[in-house]
């Protein structure tokens, strides 16, 4: 297959457009106004003494610089972005729509909750929608990503022990080695230690080693299943069981929930928390970065009895509850025992209209289609590419993965020097985007692959197929490779040298500055 | 058949089974543990409507639900308070619906991505421009968390023991909640200093007694405050938090940095504040852009949460090309040792963000915050010649948001509130309940996007109400 990518020699925007131009006429004031209003009295201490150093662009400069930059990147559309562990689906146009609607866009936070009973009907519905479809009572849709939702979690872990007075004995969260970093990361910000405990061969968790490691100072666990590996943990409901004997709380990491839906759920498998992906399972686009929406669900069992606290009452963030006898949607502000807020206002609202959209279009039965499919294509592709030389499949390598499927590139990596790094460039070259390379931790030369439900039989042939050649071209030829990718944009990117105090160059002032002599090395 | 799953004909599915060499779709599940399963109907689940929609079905639902909201135009809501009725130009909207952007993950491949990490550079650097600062990273989620983490940030700066924070008193009181649920596990203690109640503006004396335990990691002001005046001792607070060893944080609407002087020149050593202005529109509280800015010192940057896109050149050392930089700061390297657990951000937001800010361009900012200036003041004035009414409460200068006091008028502002509505018009954010000492107040947002007709039709409202 032939793949060229778009290559516009395409300048800083700081090099282009013409003093004097504008992309956006700024009305003029009413002469009424001015005159009523007199001359504008800007404090002279922080009045702005130059304007800010900014290109000078008409509007369609503007469009064309931009549009030539979208033609040098990548997304699902473009075709398949198999990166493991960040679901990349196909994000359905109708609900691009809707999220997009400029009647939500000009709802303000703060608006009178008479004014928007419809978006809180909306919002109400997707609670309830995902309350169901992890098994819990209670959902926040607060949180603005999965590392939020995770930072939610920890931090309501820490609420749970400290309501019950035994936080200075809770110290401790326990996360296995296959996990992801902002695991541990969110861990740390509750202010835990982090115990880290290893995977069995078999890639489940190492039962011997989480007994080792729980103790009175067990504040919880948090775990993602199916595992990174793409692995279902088999031993969850004794992990569960050993966790809640010290009083600890589970906490599910939802980045992996598009392998189990319809079969099993976070709740009913021993999680007390659950956080969920709406940019991953279901449908919002990743936006190059962001925004995404991180919900988090959480079972409602009773934290103090005497004072009638339960866990729901310590997520944070407005949650769109309903009265019944007066018909009306309104929100609950975090109560007293609340973690409280995590961001100024309610939540994402554009991707969890994505994702209201998504499970509207699919019903219970196109979820569990979802994840269905999700789990065939990985077979499938586990299938076509098992066995191929060069290649390894560690961990289980007999058992089914779910959303998953982790290869390594070890084999070849040792024998004639091609990393997984050259193979994700040589997929580049063919017009696919790489997997997720050297991540689980615990697989040397890793390359995790995610097609999720979206990728079609003839395009996992095709990746497979590729993967195949780029074998048989590293042990021929082993420096070709190196010299990957051709077909992109730009040839392989000095990352090392972004990174040297003395190039480093976050911005176009300080390329600027450095040229005028006027900003040293980054010390 | 799912239009949005290819493979889920029968024929195509039978066939990939029979290729991994199972009879059933269930089989490939048989691992999870009998007591973990999903046992009830789950068909009979409340998820969606019980069962898939076409699009057509999906509209006319939707529909219905979008025909209960009131979108507020014609005037725009004069709400303001950290979101703000600023208007979204078309090429924004226009550019982040390009598929290539929004469908793009996190740019873990540069050279397929170099596009979308051209335009994030240059978000970065028209903000750094527009702030002074010469490194921004690729977006926080929104003001209030941005703020929380530049705390934390700089109480990893200073030495240890430094565990105190001071911010106004007038702070927004959306912000926070949020700065508590981010610090207090790390043992950071928020404390507020005075205001001057004729001014607002931060009592310098209660900073200074404040600051001498010199066990403060950080001074953080708001400009313009949350209660719209501009902070106009701005660079002597920061003097004087240099003088005691504090770093200093200024919070920014950027809209503002037309007129008012950039943090950078101030001399804030860390910059946060809410890009939602700049052309993202409200969205009833998110997606917003969480602005996060530092000067060109080692120490500080180190510890700088988030993405930060960098210029560099291909391996061949010929082309000019971009790359993520400094990521042994990030979750993905440093785990439990990185500098924040952020992952997913606003990307797409800062991308609009670059949109907005190469609209502008060197003189539009200026012309649009003093136009906003006037129809702000404007406004301030006609509501101040009723009868009962005081606006602005304070005496300090104001940017966009002032304060509306009624207690002359002897009405709750909660009625006014609701006789505005009926003739569909969305007052202010009633205030009294985060400052009481200011009783029946009100704050009220007065954008470009109000013109004098709006700003004429409130002014007559309340006038008409208040029975004047």
């Amino acid at each position: 297959m032939v793949f060229r990518q778009a290559k516009w020699e395409e300048p800083i925007i700081y090099e282009l457009g013409a003093p004097g131009r504008i992309g956006f006429l700024v009305p003029e004031v009413e002469e009424d106004i001015k005159k009523e209003v007199g001359e504008l009295k800007v404090p002279e201490k922080v009045a702005r003494t130059s304007p800010p150093e900014l290109p000078e662009l008409s509007e369609v400069e503007v469009v064309r610089h931009f549009v030539d930059l979208s033609q040098m990147a990548y997304g699902i559309d473009n075709g398949p972005v198999p990166l493991g562990s960040c679901t990349m689906k196909y994000n359905p146009k109708i609900a691009f729509e809707i999220a997009n609607d400029p009647r939500v866009m000009w709802l303000h936070p703060l608006q009178d909750e008479r004014t928007v009973q419809g978006l809180l009907e909306a919002l109400y519905m997707l609670q309830k929608w995902l309350a169901n479809i992890v098994g819990c009572d209670v959902c926040t849709l607060h949180p603005a990503a999965g590392a939020h939702g995770e930072l939610t979690g920890t931090l309501t872990i820490r609420k749970y022990h400290e309501v019950k007075g035994q936080l200075d004995k809770k110290t401790e969260i326990i996360i296995p080695d296959s996990a992801h970093g902002t695991n541990p990361a969110s861990a740390a910000m509750a202010g835990f230690k982090v115990v880290e405990i290893k995977s069995a061969p078999d890639g489940n968790v190492d039962m011997d080693a989480l007994r080792a490691a729980v103790s009175e100072h067990t504040a919880g666990l948090m775990l993602t299943n199916p595992s990174t590996l793409g692995l279902f943990e088999e031993h969850i409901l004794e992990i569960a069981e050993e966790i809640h004997k010290v009083d600890g709380l589970l906490y599910y990491d939802g980045a992996n929930l598009n392998g189990i839906m319809g079969y099993a759920r976070p709740g009913d498998m021993g999680f007390d928390i659950a956080h969920i992906n709406i940019h991953k399972t279901f449908g919002s686009p990743h936006g190059g970065g962001g925004p995404g929406a991180g919900p988090v669900c959480v079972k409602d069992r009773i934290v103090d009895p005497e004072r009638n606290i339960k866990l729901s009452d310590l997520l944070p963030g407005p949650i769109v509850m309903y009265d019944e006898k007066e018909d009306r949607y309104y929100l609950k502000w975090p109560g007293p025992y609340s973690i409280g807020m995590l961001k100024a206002f309610f939540g994402n609202v554009v991707p969890l209209l994505w994702g209201f959209t998504y499970i509207l279009g699919l019903g219970p039965q196109g979820i569990k289609e979802v994840t269905e499919q999700a789990v065939i294509n990985t077979n499938y592709f586990t299938k076509l590419l098992k066995g191929t030389r060069g290649y390894d499949l560690p961990y289980g390598p007999e058992r089914f993965r779910k959303h998953e499927v982790v290869f390594s590139a070890e084999p070849m990596a040792h024998e004639v020097d091609v990393t997984a790094e050259d193979v994700a460039k040589g997929l580049l070259d063919a017009g696919f985007y790489a997997p997720t390379i050297y991540f689980p931790l615990i697989v040397h030369e890793a390359l995790m692959i995610e097609f999720t439900d979206t990728e079609t039989k003839e395009n996992l042939e095709r990746y497979a197929a590729r993967m195949k050649e780029i074998a048989e071209i590293a042990y021929k030829n082993p420096k070709e490779p190196k010299t990957w990718p051709k077909n992109t944009a730009k040839g392989r990117i000095d990352t090392a040298k972004a990174s040297h105090p003395r190039h480093v160059t976050p911005t176009w002032r300080v390329y600027r500055l450095r040229k005028e002599g006027k900003l040293g090395a980054l010390k | 058949m799912y239009p949005w799953l290819p493979n889920s004909p029968e024929n195509i599915k039978k066939e990939m089974l029979k290729t991994i060499g199972v009879s059933s779709v269930e089989e490939l599940f048989k691992d999870i543990p009998e007591g973990a399963r999903f046992k009830g109907d789950w068909n009979k689940l409340e998820i969606g409507l019980g069962k898939p929609l076409s699009e057509i079905e999906i509209r006319k639902f939707v529909e219905k639900l979008f025909s209960k909201n009131k979108v507020f135009m014609n005037p725009p809501v004069f709400l303001g308070g950290g979101s703000w009725p600023h208007y979204v130009p078309a090429v924004v909207r226009y550019i982040t619906s390009r598929a290539e952007f929004y469908t793009a993950y996190t740019p873990y491949q540069p050279e397929i991505s170099q596009g979308l990490m051209q335009a994030l550079f240059e978000y970065q650097s028209m903000m750094a421009d527009l702030l002074e600062m010469e490194i921004v990273n690729s977006s926080m989620y929104d003001w209030a968390s941005a703020a929380a983490e530049s705390f934390l940030m700089a109480m990893r700066i200073q030495k240890k023991g430094k565990t105190r924070v001071l911010v106004p008193s007038t702070m927004n009181p959306y912000h926070e909640p949020v700065i508590k649920a981010y610090t207090e596990p790390k043992g950071l203690k928020i404390e507020k200093v005075k205001y001057d109640k004729e001014t607002g503006l931060m009592d310098l004396e209660d900073l200074k007694e404040k600051l001498s335990p010199k066990d403060v990691a950080a001074v953080y002001i708001e400009n313009p405050s949350f209660l719209g005046f501009i902070e106009e001792n701005a660079r002597a607070i920061g003097e004087i938090a240099h003088d005691y060893g504090a770093l200093f944080i200024i919070g920014v609407d950027p809209i503002s940095l037309g007129v008012l002087e950039a943090p950078g020149k101030l001399g804030a050593d860390i910059a946060v504040g809410e890009g939602q202005p700049l052309g993202l529109g409200m969205n009833f509280g998110g997606p917003y852009l969480g602005i996060f800015a530092a000067k060109w010192n080692m120490r500080i940057v180190r510890q700088m949460p988030g993405r930060i896109m960098g210029l560099t050149t291909t391996e061949d050392g010929k082309e000019l090309g971009f790359a993520m930089i400094l990521q042994t700061r990030e979750q993905h390297i440093r785990r439990e040792r990185a500098t924040s657990n952020i992952c997913t951000n606003e990307m797409l937001c800062a991308l609009g963000a670059a949109v907005y800010m190469a609209l502008l361009g060197k003189h539009g900012f200026k012309k649009l915050g003093e136009l906003i200036m006037y129809r702000s003041h404007y406004a301030a004035k006609k509501l101040n010649e009723i009868e009962g009414v005081k606006a602005p409460v304070f005496k300090s200068e104001f940017f966009k948001e002032f304060t509306v006091n009624f207690d002359g008028a002897g009405v709750k502002y909660e009625k006014i509130h609701d006789e505005l509505l009926k003739r569909d018009i969305h007052g202010g954010l009633y205030v009294g309940k985060w400052f009481p000492e200011l009783g029946e107040t009100a704050l009220f947002c007065v954008t470009e996007m109000h013109d004098k007709g709006d700003i004429d039709l409130l002014v007559s409202s309340i006038k008409e109400i208040l029975g004047k």
